[in-house]
């Protein structure tokens, strides 16, 4: 009995510190925006000149994955009032009803925002009614020239030997999926097992042939002469390139993934103007390219499209009409990618 | 009922820090993304795939834990032996590192061994063929010696010191060998903080994505890593929630073989 005793004073004393975490962030409601973005997406200065501009108090949260945002957003975990989220999430989140509607009233510079982008936030978001983009980019090759002779201008070159264990793959499902299919000449977002099974036997084909899988250490292995092809997203080149001058980026001519990563605002915000106004200061002109200068990743900004000149970061009409963006594909072609994923990597 | 007070901390971390968690572990692992039981999540560790990367889990880990135990027995013999002043400073020599991250120990193991590294720029300074290691299981088991290997010296060396002289003395004294005395004497007084080394070498070996991904880039694929995608990558956290569930029938033998030996307590040591 007594025992009982315990467990039950020790239940009460659990609940009673939670509740009291909980009230914390009560208090502050309407005052202080709750944000949950990608870790080191912003310029952390910027964070002063918000809470100085519009009068808010603000909380980053930070996380790693779109997977791991996404069950803290749908259990309601904890109440952010804005989310930076890629396009595939984005959509995901939208068909479960879990954004709610940007008041573009609120957010005046949604304005600056480039056409160019328009077509592929589309896919997601139709109309653009629950996301406004933060930065966006194109995956492709990059390559150092005192290492490759040929040409690169197509993905099958990472299927050539001659670059045995010098071509850094991506470490992601969707992205290493995403290179097959389009030498292949799939969409990126088949749902057609036959067509996933052939995509993985051609890149099971190329896995010997990798130095390495990596995603954000890509750049460095670049940069330090250790291989001689990767897979990279358009936004590191500017960075890598000011450490090692011998690399240069390619779109390949078969098209490849346009990604978006979006702010948006989840349904159970406790403060939604403060949402939008952290939206609207992350689209001013000036903020636009204090965040260009710190990410090197292209931001779709009219203010500062002058720096977005190199074809790099802004790339022409032709190149983005061969390419795709994510599509959210439901749990059960989730789970059979991952399933193909799993083979691959077991080679 | 004081006891019961004090001891109250201790059972609020047991509750919300293990038996909680777990809770929630089995609830995903023996159910499906609707909620209804199934045992899928626990079978699927027979596919090949998730086999494989067992299986390769197994081996990398024995070997790391085989070869911590070669470097730490006889370190622990001779720290025994040296002198008082020396001892502690040896000691506190290896407990150093693990004052650092281990995670930018094993970063630091990256740039040391890729391939342009600094270890391979050194070779090729005095002409020697360069070490193309990194991204290999081999990799992989340095990364995990190097991180665990105190976890091993520790315990050993504990259990070595405490054993009394004079035990030794008498061996000597009755004729004994030296290799009898390590073989017959030392060694078998030893067992204990073996078993618990090896354990503490073992488990965290056995379990790791993060030396796998750093040193093994991607290629080397273990059971954490299947595990650790399923829940950041993939979604889908009734699986990696299963494979723990298998996961952890490993870490119950450890724990029964630990029980086993360990009367004394000398895990209890770090």
């Amino acid at each position: 009995m007594k025992k009982i005793a315990a467990v039950l004073l020790i239940l009460v004393m659990a609940t009673g510190l939670m509740a009291g975490c909980g009230g914390e962030k009560e208090a502050g409601e309407n005052k202080t925006v709750y944000v949950y973005c990608f870790g080191d997406y912003f310029d952390p200065d910027l964070e002063a000149r918000f809470e100085e501009e519009t009068g808010y108090d603000l909380v980053v949260d930070l996380f790693d994955t779109n997977e791991e945002m996404y069950p803290v957003i749908k259990n309601n975990t904890a109440d952010y009032d804005v989310i930076c989220a890629s396009d595939y999430m984005i959509e995901k989140l939208i068909s479960e009803d879990l954004l709610s509607e940007i008041d573009y009233e609120n957010v005046p510079n949604s304005q600056n925002l480039t056409d160019n982008i328009k077509p592929f936030m589309e896919a997601f978001d139709p109309g653009m009614k629950y996301s406004l983009p933060h930065t966006w980019g194109t995956y492709g090759i990059m390559y150092n020239k005192t290492m490759v002779d040929d040409t690169v201008d197509s993905w099958d070159i990472l299927w050539d030997e001659k670059y045995d264990d010098k071509i850094v793959m991506p470490n992601s499902m969707r992205e290493g999926f995403m290179i097959a299919a389009k030498k292949l000449g799939y969409s990126m977002n088949t749902t057609d097992e036959s067509e996933i099974s052939a995509m993985t036997d051609a890149l099971i084909e190329q896995k010997p042939l990798a130095y390495s899988f990596d995603n954000d250490r890509a750049r460095e292995i670049m940069i330090g002469d250790s291989a001689a092809m990767a897979v990279i997203t358009s936004g590191e080149v500017l960075y890598s390139k000011e450490y090692n001058e011998n690399l240069e980026f390619v779109i390949p001519k078969e098209g490849t993934e346009v990604w978006t990563d979006c702010w948006a605002i989840p349904k159970t915000a406790k403060n939604k103007e403060g949402a939008e106004a952290w939206i609207n200061f992350m689209l001013d002109g000036e903020v636009a390219e204090i965040n260009f200068e710190y990410l090197t990743y292209a931001i779709p900004n009219k203010a500062i499209t002058d720096l977005m000149g190199d074809p790099v970061l802004n790339p022409s009409e032709e190149v983005l009409a061969n390419c795709e963006t994510l599509k959210n594909l439901g749990s059960e072609a989730d789970d059979m990618y991952s399933t193909y994923w799993k083979k691959y990597k077991a080679e | 009922m004081t006891k019961k007070i004090f001891s109250g901390p201790f059972l609020i971390f047991i509750l919300c820090g293990t038996l909680v968690p777990l809770g929630v572990i089995a609830f995903y692992g023996f159910t499906d993304r609707s909620g209804a039981f199934t045992l899928d999540n626990i079978t699927a560790i027979s596919t090949s795939e998730h086999w494989q990367a067992l299986m390769l889990a197994l081996g990398l880990a024995l070997i790391s834990t085989v070869i911590c135990l070669v470097i730490a027995f006889p370190l622990g013999l001779i720290l025994k032996d040296s002198k008082l002043s020396k001892k502690g400073f040896m000691v506190f020599i290896f407990i150093l590192p693990m004052w650092m991250n281990f995670l930018l120990r094993t970063m630091a193991w990256q740039v040391l061994l890729e391939r342009n590294g600094i270890i391979n720029q050194g070779l090729g300074f005095f002409g020697i063929p360069a070490l193309n290691i990194i991204n290999t299981p081999a990799a992989v088991v340095l990364g995990m010696v190097y991180d665990y290997l105190p976890f091993m010296v520790l315990p050993i060396y504990n259990a070595l010191i405490k054993i009394d002289k004079n035990v030794i003395e008498a061996a000597y004294d009755l004729g004994a060998s030296h290799a009898q005395v390590l073989g017959k004497v030392i060694i078998p007084l030893t067992v204990p903080g073996i078993v618990s080394g090896v354990t503490m070498v073992f488990v965290p070996s056995l379990t790791t994505f993060a030396v796998s991904n750093m040193l093994g880039g991607g290629k080397v694929n273990l059971i954490g890593n299947i595990i650790e995608q399923e829940f950041t990558a993939s979604s889908n956290w009734n699986l990696g929630a299963g494979l723990s569930l298998v996961m952890m029938i490993f870490i119950v033998i450890s724990m029964a073989f630990i029980e086993k030996f360990d009367r004394n307590g000398e895990g209890s040591v770090i």
